[in-house]
């Protein structure tokens, strides 16, 4: 198992991935925490489907993490795009079966690499999270945004309950990726299917059946990631969520065992 | 312990209704070079992938340096392979892939280098992948197929796109690495390479092993020629004659008579010509080549 883990870290750390996916995941950082500031007075909202996060709310000892814990859903879909593309790349490649004869130990390898993936997707949230609480820091004055209760225990604890919501999320979004980039074995498709699903399907089912958000993962995981909000309770996202990838992981581990390598 | 590197009994592979591997019977004995020749589509691969736990045989057993192959993880870390041509990440450098394996298997990340150095790669280590000519992929493959310094050696066409000297320094190679008791099962298009290095040979077709056995065995059981040519080509319908008359059957190819015979009738046919007053200015006993063998027993399909 380490040395799979091991190994596709030789991957994961190619200037191109890693420079590449820790940009992106700045770039959306920065975006949603910058507009959370600049935006505090407009009177079209300052987060996410137009909500508004108040002055006084921002002064509180979590609204330091605010906009790191806003970011999660983008945050979610890249990890989303990498894990899909590590596991489905090893099809259109044709490496896998280089893998296999390496480590025929099939779950074994599916697990190790699942592991170095999640590992990758920490140090995303660890830089997220660095990136949004410098932003936040720096565009309280112009905002005028006091900054008193942030540097407190409570704030410490907020920023900490906040991060693992996140990598959680992350890590979600992640094994959703990784579960189709094992059906489509394409990373294409995984991919397209995946986001599709989750910014477009999940969003047009929400917005027109009523309560249908407590039960679409992608609404779910973002729940996760927020800590419970007004779609769901935290322990309905946790328990609904961990069901749906436990029986996608299943369904793709005896597929992935059982299936021939063929290309 | 066994003194065969592979065995399979039986071994069958179906996709639905297609047959891809029928009843495969054959042996590869320890530290000796194996050719696995056989029309497009006749099973090789297929077979290969089986060998390699890659997919399941529907059908039939077999082992591996004494292994079975329902348990490919205790004998894959004796094998190295190359199936169906190399397969490396494009982004990474060649010695990173290589680097990737090692680190998987659990070998010695620093033979790398001597690797690469092995295959005629040493100065390209750094270069990305996507960067390499067929050739270069080619040796690639087989400096990874080499990482875990195999007792056996699976190779499908590993000299596909290599020049003619590059085709002869992996001739070298793998004369160089069964000499040293390491077993090699290639398969290969280039059948006058499989005839120069391996002595003994797995025939497909259409998912049948129509031969397993000695690559000598294989070509003395074809009908041997005897070429002769006469000082007076006039001569050449008599000298015809003499053979058909003594039970071998003969034709004229331009200047030449090929009668079917052993390599010991030549003698006697010099003998004959001699006493009908027909001068021979060569005569030549001449095996049928590999490839004219692999023809004929395959129907000319490849």
């Amino acid at each position: 198992m380490i040395r799979v883990f091991f190994a596709e870290w030789r991957k994961l750390r190619r200037p191109s991935l890693f420079a590449g996916t820790m940009g992106a995941v700045g770039a959306v950082t920065a975006l949603v925490t910058s507009l959370l500031f600049l935006l505090l007075d407009s009177a079209r909202g300052n987060a996410r489907e137009g909500q508004m996060i108040s002055r006084s709310t921002l002064e509180m000892a979590h609204g330091v993490s605010i906009g790191f814990s806003s970011s999660a859903g983008l945050l979610g879909l890249v990890a989303l795009c990498v894990f899909a593309a590590q596991t489905a790349q090893e099809y259109t490649y044709g490496t896998l079966r280089n893998l296999l004869v390496r480590q025929p130990k099939r779950l074994t390898l599916l697990l190790g690499k699942f592991l170095a993936m999640t590992s990758f997707g920490l140090i995303t949230v660890v830089f997220s999270a660095v990136v949004s609480t410098i932003l936040a820091f720096t565009l309280s004055g112009k905002a005028k945004v006091a900054t008193t209760a942030w540097t407190t225990g409570d704030a410490r604890t907020a920023m900490l309950h906040t991060f693992i919501n996140v990598f959680l999320s992350v890590v979600a979004y992640g094994t959703v990726g990784m579960i189709l980039g094992l059906l489509f074995r394409s990373p294409i498709p995984a991919i397209s299917i995946g986001v599709a699903w989750l910014l477009i399907v999940e969003n047009i089912i929400a917005a027109t059946v009523k309560n249908s958000g407590k039960w679409m993962p992608g609404q779910l995981m973002t729940t996760i990631a927020s800590g419970g909000d007004l779609t769901a309770t935290y322990s309905h996202a946790i328990l609904m969520v961990t069901a749906y990838l436990a029986a996608g992981a299943i369904v793709v581990g005896i597929l992935f065992r059982r299936r021939d390598v063929s290309n | 312990m066994s003194t065969l590197a592979i065995s399979v009994k039986d071994l069958s592979k179906k996709y639905g209704d297609r047959v891809a591997v029928s009843h495969a019977n054959f042996e590869v004995p320890l530290g000796t070079v194996c050719g696995f020749v056989g029309p497009n589509g006749s099973g090789k691969t297929t077979t290969m992938r089986m060998l390699l736990g890659l997919i399941s045989p529907t059908g039939g057993t077999g082992t591996i340096l004494g292994e079975p192959i329902n348990h490919p993880e205790r004998y894959l870390n004796r094998v190295g392979a190359m199936i169906e041509g190399p397969a490396f990440y494009p982004a990474l450098s060649g010695a990173e892939n290589l680097r990737v394996l090692a680190t998987l298997g659990g070998y010695e990340t620093g033979q790398v280098q001597s690797l690469l150095e092995r295959v005629g790669l040493g100065d390209r280590g750094d270069s990305k992948y996507k960067t390499y000519s067929l050739g270069m992929k080619q040796r690639l493959g087989i400096a990874a197929a080499l990482l875990p310094n195999p007792q056996l050696l699976m190779l499908d066409e590993p000299t596909n796109g290599l020049d003619p000297a590059g085709i002869q320094e992996i001739r070298e190679l793998l004369r160089s690495l069964a000499s040293q008791g390491i077993t090699v099962f290639i398969s290969s298009h280039l059948l006058s390479e499989i005839e120069m290095i391996s002595d003994s040979l797995v025939m497909l077709r259409k998912g049948k092993v129509i031969f397993a056995g000695k690559t000598q065995d294989l070509l003395e059981r074809q009908q041997p020629t005897i070429i002769a040519k006469c000082l007076n080509t006039q001569d050449l319908p008599k000298l015809i004659q003499i053979a058909q008359s003594a039970g071998h059957s003969g034709s004229t190819i331009g200047e030449e008579a090929h009668i079917l015979a052993s390599a010991d009738w030549a003698a006697t046919l010099n003998t004959l010509a001699f006493q009908a007053g027909i001068t021979l200015s060569q005569i030549s006993p001449v095996l049928p080549s590999l490839e004219e063998t692999f023809f004929e027993m395959t129907g000319d399909d490849e």
